[in-house]
């Protein structure tokens, strides 16, 4: 059986060139897609004691967000085309977290967008697209 | 941090711009009529809090705080040396469960509750200490501060223990609700009344010193760089920094400040660090100084137990130990054991008090500030024998910024910048700690909610733009008020303090309780 694909998506237009790249793939291999959408989190940022004490129903708040805005409209238009489509929302360093979603789905490539994070941000801290290609254990799809 | 007696450091700052202030005060105005009515009748209350342990100079108020941090530390069997390591790991992440992320993390609790405590307690705070207890006073305090760790310890895990959860996800925790329900839980009837008056002297302390004392510092040590100018001007643009960040909900602000409050912090100890190895060939004789000082005294005003008290009151009054407020701070941290923020609370006032501090007195002893007679190895006493002799006769924080001074002398800035980004900080802490103490007393709302915080802000410009001695006198006192009810929860409660702690460490030990990375 293919092994699953997961393509990183995060509503912008690379995101969704990735989303129809992989559906493209997935519907030639009958492989399953994961939807995956990362909220960029570090455990080691600083936080206002506001911030502390509301943070439990902001996360809340922000998956849910995330989930009805973004992942389930794109897991709902490919289960509608006929593909096997399933949605993954998580915290961390989106690149490192993209590394750890395909490996719990033991998938077998992941797709991605190049976010167009160009100039000198892109210099000084590694684009999400880039720093994947380096670290990632299973193959990356850059959509450009 | 807040001190009657750092007033008295900056209050010695402020007498070079005195003429400017006698030409205000040439009638006698609002302000003072209001000081005079607020010194009559509340005068009781502030020698009570402060008063002398009979036949000593000791405020029985800190030997209330260092002895339970002595019992705390017994009681567990001195659980801030035992689990010190394990407490770094939990920071770090090692046991966080990876589905957590996004939630409160340990680490973020502790840098949170951290940037209330270090403030001008680490940095003025100690030069009045050394200045006038000596280098043995460094002793002390750090002795003081490795027993708070045990108190913070016991006061954290029951703030997470007894914290409220609501519906929508937000959590209050501190101890009001400790009191409250922890008492109650034990049987104790009048658990309601103590969180009640706990509550009270906590929104006391957070306008007192969580808030115009700190104002007051800012303006001290603005014109300390820029020359005198009516604090009413600091009072009002602070204020409005204030009202933006709680009242307007510009949170960027206070964010912004959250992320460089931790860099200034590391700046001054690598500072510190910087000084002390060039110095390298006078740590020897530093050290000795500290020690023959905390058990001699090396001529100090008092002798040794003037050395000791200057090392406990400074310690206490910096890093918050058993006064509640760090309880309220550590108790938003996402975890489904309450010891494990405990854990992490007691590495505060090892940063704030043993690391933080002692890298103050340790510059203010090696750059010679301090001076002594070289016939005698003793210190030499100013004119009035109050305070050590220093190199231009500085004090308080001018004593710190001299020492760094010799060394680097742009450090001044540095200093007045770190002052007003602490003392902010502080700030806003304690607005916070204030409102949840106002809400636990008055109920939620919008509009109580409000009340609170524009109260906070005008208090802001009275702070900075007043000598009112007798109101600051109140706010401290309330800060210290909160640690007397406080410590009685405390010792009433350790019994599920210690509960929760074995049970901890034996599915640790098991291995129920597992890292994760």
């Amino acid at each position: 059986m293919t092994k699953p694909i997961v393509v990183a998506f995060d509503g912008s237009d690379a995101g969704r060139r990735a989303v129809s790249l992989a559906a493209d793939l997935a519907g030639s291999s009958g492989a399953t897609l994961v939807v995956a959408h990362v909220l960029e989190w570090s455990p080691y940022s600083f936080l206002t004691q506001e911030e502390l004490h509301e943070r439990h129903k902001r996360r809340a708040q922000e998956v849910s967000r995330a989930e009805q805005a973004l992942v389930r409209p794109v897991v709902d238009d490919l289960t509608a085309r006929g593909l096997n489509a399933t949605g993954e929302i998580r915290y961390g360093h989106v690149a490192e977290t993209l590394v750890e979603i395909a490996q719990a789905h033991d998938a077998g490539q992941i797709v991605i967008g190049r976010l167009g994070a160009g100039g000198l941000s892109a210099r000084l801290f590694g684009s999400v697209a880039g720093t994947l290609a380096q670290i990632a254990p299973v193959p990356v799809t850059i959509v450009p | 941090m807040k001190t009657k007696f750092m007033r008295a450091a900056f209050a010695a700052m402020a007498v070079l711009y005195a003429p400017m202030a006698m030409a205000q005060d040439a009638a006698p105005t609002v302000g003072d009529r209001i000081n005079d009515i607020f010194a009559a009748s509340t005068g009781w209350f502030v020698s009570l809090i402060f008063a002398s342990l009979p036949g000593t100079n000791i405020p029985w108020i800190v030997g209330w705080l260092v002895i339970a941090a002595l019992v705390f530390s017994l009681y567990f069997g001195f659980i801030q040396f035992r689990a010190f390591k394990h407490s770094i790991q939990l920071v770090k992440g090692d046991y966080s469960d990876p589905n957590d992320a996004g939630e409160v993390s340990h680490f973020q609790a502790l840098a949170t509750a951290l940037s209330g405590t270090v403030g001008l307690g680490n940095i003025a705070g100690v030069a009045v200490a050394v200045g006038i207890g000596g280098a043995g006073a460094t002793f002390w305090m750090i002795l003081a501060g490795l027993l708070g760790m045990a108190t913070k310890f016991t006061e954290c895990t029951l703030g997470v223990k007894y914290r409220n959860e609501y519906a929508d996800g937000s959590v209050s925790g501190g101890p009001m609700y400790y009191l409250d329900k922890g008492l109650k839980e034990r049987g104790f009837g009048f658990g309601k009344i103590m969180a009640i008056l706990f509550a009270v002297f906590c929104v006391l302390g957070s306008l007192g010193g969580g808030n115009m004392f700190q104002a007051n510092q800012t303006h001290a040590a603005i014109t300390g760089v820029t020359g005198a100018y009516p604090g009413w001007i600091t009072g009002v643009l602070l204020a409005a920094v204030v009202f933006a960040v709680i009242v307007g909900g510009l949170k960027s602000i206070a964010q912004v400040t959250e992320k460089i409050v931790p860099f200034m912090g590391i700046l001054y100890v690598v500072s510190a660090l910087v000084i002390i190895l060039m110095n390298l060939n006078h740590v020897a004789e530093a050290a000795r100084e500290i020690f023959a000082g905390a058990f001699t005294g090396l001529g100090v005003a008092g002798g040794i137990a003037g050395a000791l008290i200057q090392g406990f009151r400074r310690a206490a009054f910096s890093n918050e130990a058993g006064i509640g407020s760090a309880a309220i701070a550590h108790s938003a941290v996402r975890t489904k054991e309450p010891i494990t923020e405990g854990f992490v609370s007691l590495l505060e006032p090892f940063i704030d008090t043993v690391v933080i501090c002692t890298m103050t007195s340790l510059v203010i002893i090696i750059t010679g500030q301090l001076i002594t007679d070289p016939a005698t190895g003793n210190y030499v006493l100013n004119e009035a024998g109050t305070a050590i002799a220093t190199q231009g006769g500085t004090s308080g924080v001018g004593l710190t910024a001299a020492a760094f001074s010799s060394a680097f002398g742009w450090f001044n800035y540095v200093l007045a910048i770190a002052v007003v980004l602490f003392a902010f900080s502080t700030m806003i802490s304690w607005s916070y700690y204030g409102l949840k103490a106002w809400t636990y007393l008055f109920g939620e709302g919008k509009g109580k909610e409000l009340t609170f915080k524009l109260l906070f802000c005008f208090f802001i410009i009275v702070g900075a733009a007043s000598t009112m001695g007798a109101v600051l006198d109140f706010s401290d006192a309330a800060l210290f008020a909160m640690g007397v009810v406080n410590i009685v929860g405390l010792y009433l409660l350790m019994p599920v303090v210690k509960r929760e702690l074995n049970s901890y460490l034996s599915r640790l030990k098991s291995g129920e309780i597992h890292k994760f990375k």
